[in-house]
């Protein structure tokens, strides 16, 4: 069993989601929502295609408004402030600063003509920072830590592998420090050996700097990796919800049964 | 007035005057923030400063005194048409010379004769939007203008510092106008930008193909943006120009021969004609009555 207890004093959830729902005219993108996510706490999200897993992503991160419920974040001066009442300006601000999100292709996310470093520094200059040295050194420690060496800062990610790419992206949203990181399907495109590294990264970045982060993915693999609850979607409502040890090693559920025994077995 | 049909004053008609001024009277009110307008076909192609030609146009008057200079010189074809083009349409007074004009129409500098209030300088600009080529989309610039996130424009100077060692933009650099609008001062060398920061004269800027009029009032602070270690510089030029001597101005290369042999000269040819009036010869320069024979 792995359970989860990052720092006993931080006992209040961090996001609070009541009754999401978002329908696309007559057709349901997820529906009725509900969940609570705990600082340092990873949280996957499961299910085949169109079950509604970035729907939901997009709702919770601010992307896309939902029909109906809501999104609540505690902020770092512990007030709670309902996503969708906020300022444009705000959810903004806090999009990029205190929160990630990682996109399944890389270059959704970054910004793709532009330098390495200054596609790791660029929040740091949207937050204010006027300092070409320090934003620097900040790059290069961050592309460090996601094993891009230190020659590659100014190469455009146009020269990096399908894998650097990801891990450029992850470092470019790490830099500020976020609390909260969404990923959908982080892995997604990447070759078997290349995931393993990376999930193996992820694994020890979230760890290090206690993120609490959603990460969507059709493959079980990564939830069983990375995530310490999760949630299984079908037709736009969760299913089953639970440890991620427990879902996987037993799951209730007919439709988690067959997502399990689904997996190929090499 | 003769019953013959012939241009309303200033070629454009009045409604169309009314609705560039309201356009300008806001870019004034805002400065730095571009005000979209319904720019009309001119009778040059797009390029060629349809925006400024419809800019001045709306604000030219009988009593007005104009000024067309085109990269600082008064006698290139851009520049002698515009020229031409308002004393045609306008019947205005045109004239080289700085200090007179009341309108100076100008793509790409400002004169070196410092500009006193009551002048009005009018830029003829190609892209307006400073974030174009950082950002594709025009939806998302006009958000981050509005949000006041300009940090997008700071990657573009850190990118020009990791590949060249230093800020090396030279023309259309990033402005910040008076603490709000980050705006692009149309292709001017960045040698020109600290002109513009408190300048005496109304400084009016129109893009005719983006159907954008933005504005900087008299008086009003402009900041070339910079990063706190590599602070913001002009450019610098060696040697003096060769034909007047004059130091601490924009300097245009021209090349003499196919040897290699060139010399550098003021870009603002009207400032250079005065000095050489006045009686300075740089190294390849010659005294003044022997000018119209080199010519």
């Amino acid at each position: 069993m792995s359970v989860t207890v990052s720092s006993p004093a931080d006992d209040t959830p961090l996001l609070r989601v009541s009754s999401v729902s978002k329908s696309y005219g007559a057709r349901t993108g997820c529906e009725d929502v509900s969940f609570e996510l705990w600082p340092g706490e990873v949280l996957a999200v499961v299910g085949e295609s169109g079950s509604g897993k970035t729907t939901l992503l997009n709702c919770i991160s601010s992307r896309l408004m939902p029909t109906s419920g809501t999104v609540s974040y505690r902020m770092r001066d512990h007030t709670w402030r309902e996503l969708y009442r906020m300022s444009e300006a705000e959810r903004r601000f806090l999009m990029r600063t205190d929160w990630g999100f990682v996109h399944q292709n890389p270059a959704d996310g970054l910004r793709m003509t532009v330098s390495a470093g200054a596609n790791v520094g660029e929040r740091l200059m949207a937050v204010g920072d006027r300092h070409y040295g320090n934003i620097r050194s900040t790059a290069i420690d961050w592309l460090g830590r996601v094993e891009i060496g230190a020659d590659r800062i100014d190469d455009e990610p146009r020269a990096f592998s399908g894998g650097m790419r990801q891990r450029l992206q992850i470092a470019r949203n790490l830099v500020t420090s976020p609390r909260l990181v969404f990923m959908d399907e982080p892995t997604g495109g990447l070759d078997v050996s290349v995931q393993a590294r990376l999930l193996d990264l992820l694994r020890g970045l979230v760890a290090d700097l206690g993120l609490a982060a959603i990460v969507v993915t059709h493959d079980l693999a990564v939830a069983r990796l990375l995530s310490h609850r999760m949630m299984v979607m079908k037709d736009g409502r969760v299913i089953e919800t639970g440890l991620t040890d427990r879902v996987l090693d037993d799951p209730r559920e007919a439709y988690t049964q067959l997502l399990v025994s689904s997996i190929l077995q090499v | 007035m003769s019953d013959i049909a012939t241009y309303n004053f200033a070629y454009l008609d009045e409604q169309t005057k009314r609705m560039i001024r309201r356009a300008i009277l806001k870019g004034i009110a805002i400065p730095g923030y571009q005000v979209p307008f319904a720019s009309r076909e001119m009778p040059m192609p797009y390029g060629w400063g349809t925006g400024g030609v419809q800019v001045t146009a709306s604000i030219i008057g009988p009593d007005d005194v104009l000024k067309v200079i085109d990269q600082g010189a008064d006698d290139t074809t851009n520049a002698v048409s515009i020229r031409a083009f308002f004393r045609k349409v306008a019947d205005v007074e045109t004239t080289t010379d700085t200090a007179r004009a009341t309108i100076i129409q100008t793509r790409h500098r400002i004169p070196e004769h410092p500009l006193s209030e009551g002048q009005t300088l009018v830029y003829q600009v190609p892209i307006p939007e400073p974030l174009r080529f950082l950002e594709p989309r025009e939806t998302e610039t006009r958000k981050m203008h509005a949000l006041e996130e300009y940090g997008l424009m700071h990657v573009k100077l850190y990118e020009d510092i990791a590949r060249n060692g230093h800020i090396a933009t030279t023309y259309a650099y990033p402005v910040k106008v008076e603490g709000r609008y980050v705006m692009d001062p149309s292709p001017t060398p960045k040698f020109d930008n600290p002109k513009m920061h408190m300048s005496a004269a109304l400084q009016l800027f129109g893009a005719g193909r983006e159907q954008r009029i933005y504005a900087i009032p008299p008086h009003t602070s402009v900041v070339s943006l910079d990063f706190e270690d590599h602070p913001f510089e002009v450019q610098r030029f060696e040697k003096p120009c060769a034909l007047c001597g004059a130091e601490q101005v924009y300097l245009d290369e021209v090349i003499l021969d196919d040897r290699g042999g060139r010399m550098f000269v003021c870009s603002d040819t009207d400032f250079c004609e005065k000095r050489r009036e006045a009686g300075h010869v740089g190294e390849l320069g010659m005294a003044v009555d022997g000018l119209e024979a080199v010519r």
